[in-house]
């Protein structure tokens, strides 16, 4: 399967292009490579805590927000225009060098 | 099961004491109660279930053996009717805080002072503690306990306050309309003009709003101002008014719970990132008398997963049988053919007829 990239810019500002594979959460690749979020439950759009902001040229190219995103949002922490839950962002070779921003995580 | 029995009022003296009442400390309770051994349970919930009624109530599950689909609240309920016939006791909004030898085994002490005596302990706390979500808000520290709070525990401390509560979801909303008659003024700061809550409870809120009883702000809180714990002011931030503050004295934050370990942490025992670590044969820890059971634990192979949870608490209850009742010779027995465990059960062919 092809590797693709998936660029991460951390909360103290670093950039990071980390390997993700297709079919993968988002979410799943900045947990296995260590990035500061909970996802406490594991992807199933239930606790907010896999918060990241989409860089603003690939918001639109991700997949639109569900209904459920949009809610569980609501617990989340300083929410912006380009805030989506990394769970809810499957990796594709469409997204091969997606840039995220990881977000202000509760404590 | 002699030993069961209340003291003061809240003082208690049990078997066995356990620590969480998720879907696995649930568990425990059967396969222990099979054994005639009698269990209290402790929980911050309100309620029990653990993840499985406070992150997935309504979500499927699909693994749990021979229940082809349930969701996380219907597993509880029936756990919670399977559980029924051994009466546990609950300790429902209580944080377990601390773990003390006694002579006669352990002492567990909650941060209500509840204090309950067993002989062995069963840490079933899962992914650690539900507490309230804390904001990322700079500076919001210097204001916890004084003015900022994520639960209300007198109303009355809000009488006369200029008040500031956010969130979108239930209990946001019924703080909103319990509170609001005490509050000098109330706000309510939301990311969205969309509420999930019970829709009565929009529809009074929305009604307060209309007669110029309370204010609802579509913002982003931005930060806090004021002065030696004392807030003066919150900052917001919208589409429409740009960046403004609005006058406050005291801010309630509804961003839903978290999981933390907590005073686990403080028990003693040699965790492994957080986790306690036990063998596979009793799932106890290195301290005996105290077992660990559920995603809590930790093990070679470890899958955190409920059916896992399950088949930990029958072998933990096979040790803590030993520990109760050091006397007795420990049986094997099926409950579909033991009148005696169906005596248990109440479902003893003479009884059911
Ligand atoms: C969205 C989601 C979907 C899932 N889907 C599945 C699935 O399909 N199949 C499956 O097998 N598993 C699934 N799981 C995992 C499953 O929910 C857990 O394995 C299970 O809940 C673990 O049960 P537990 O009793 O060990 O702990 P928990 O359910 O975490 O319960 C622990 C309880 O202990 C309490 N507690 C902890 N410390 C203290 C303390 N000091 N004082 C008082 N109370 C305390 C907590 O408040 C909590 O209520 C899922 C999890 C999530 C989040
Ligand atoms: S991991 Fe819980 S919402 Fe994404």
């Amino acid at each position: 399967m092809k590797t693709l990239t998936l660029n991460v810019t951390n909360l103290d500002g670093t950039d990071h292009a980390v390997e993700a594979l297709a079919g993968w959460q988002v979410m799943e690749i900045l947990r296995d490579h260590g990035f500061p979020i909970k996802a406490e439950c594991g992807g199933a759009c239930c606790c907010a805590t896999c918060h990241v902001y989409v860089a603003p040229d690939w918001v639109d190219r991700v997949n639109p927000m569900g209904e459920d995103e949009e809610v569980m949002l609501d617990s989340a922490m300083d929410v912006r225009e380009n805030s989506r839950l990394s769970c809810q962002i499957v990796m594709t070779e469409a997204l091969d060098g997606l840039h995220v921003i990881i977000a202000p995580n509760p404590e | 099961m002699d030993n069961q029995g209340i003291m003061a009022e809240n003082q208690h003296k049990t078997d066995v004491v356990i620590i969480g009442a998720g879907p696995v400390g649930l568990f425990a309770v059967f396969e222990l109660g099979l054994l005639d051994i009698k269990a209290h349970l402790v929980d911050i919930l309100d309620r029990p279930g653990g993840q499985c009624a406070e992150l997935y109530p309504e979500k499927p599950i699909y693994d749990i053996p021979a229940l082809p689909v349930v969701t996380g609240q219907e597993l509880t309920d029936r756990l919670m009717e399977q559980i029924k016939p051994f009466n546990p006791v609950f300790h429902f909004g209580q944080m377990a805080e601390s773990l003390e030898k006694t002579a006669e085994g352990w002492r567990v002490t909650t941060d209500l002072g509840t204090v309950i005596d067993a002989k062995v302990v069963v840490i079933a706390a899962g992914g650690g503690s539900f507490v309230p979500k804390k904001p990322a808000i700079p500076g919001i520290d210097a204001y916890e306990g004084s003015a900022v709070f994520y639960a209300v525990r007198k109303m009355e401390q809000f009488r006369g306050k200029h008040l500031v509560i956010a969130g979108g979801g239930d209990s946001a909303l019924d703080w909103t309309l319990n509170l609001q008659p005490l509050a000098a003024s109330l706000t309510l700061v939301h990311r969205r003009d969309d509420f999930r809550a019970a829709p009565d409870s929009i529809n009074k809120m929305r009604a307060l709003v209309a007669d110029g009883k309370m204010k609802l702000e579509i913002a982003a809180i931005t930060g806090l101002s004021g002065a030696d714990g004392a807030l003066h002011a919150v900052a917001l931030q919208s589409k429409e008014k740009g960046d403004y503050t609005i006058p406050a004295d005291c801010m309630l934050a509804f961003y839903g719970l978290t999981m933390k370990l907590g005073p686990i942490a403080n028990f003693g025992l040699n965790l492994h990132e957080n986790l306690v670590p036990v063998d596979t044969e009793k799932f106890e820890t290195a301290t005996s008398g105290i077992f660990a059971i559920g995603d809590i634990n930790h093990y070679p192979g470890k899958l955190k997963l409920i059916l896992s949870g399950f088949h930990e608490a029958a072998l933990m209850a096979q040790q803590a049988f030993r520990y109760v009742y050091p006397e007795r010779k420990l049986r094997f027995q099926y409950t579909t053919s033991s009148s005696d465990l169906q005596t248990k059960l109440g479902v003893a062919q003479n009884e059911a007829a």
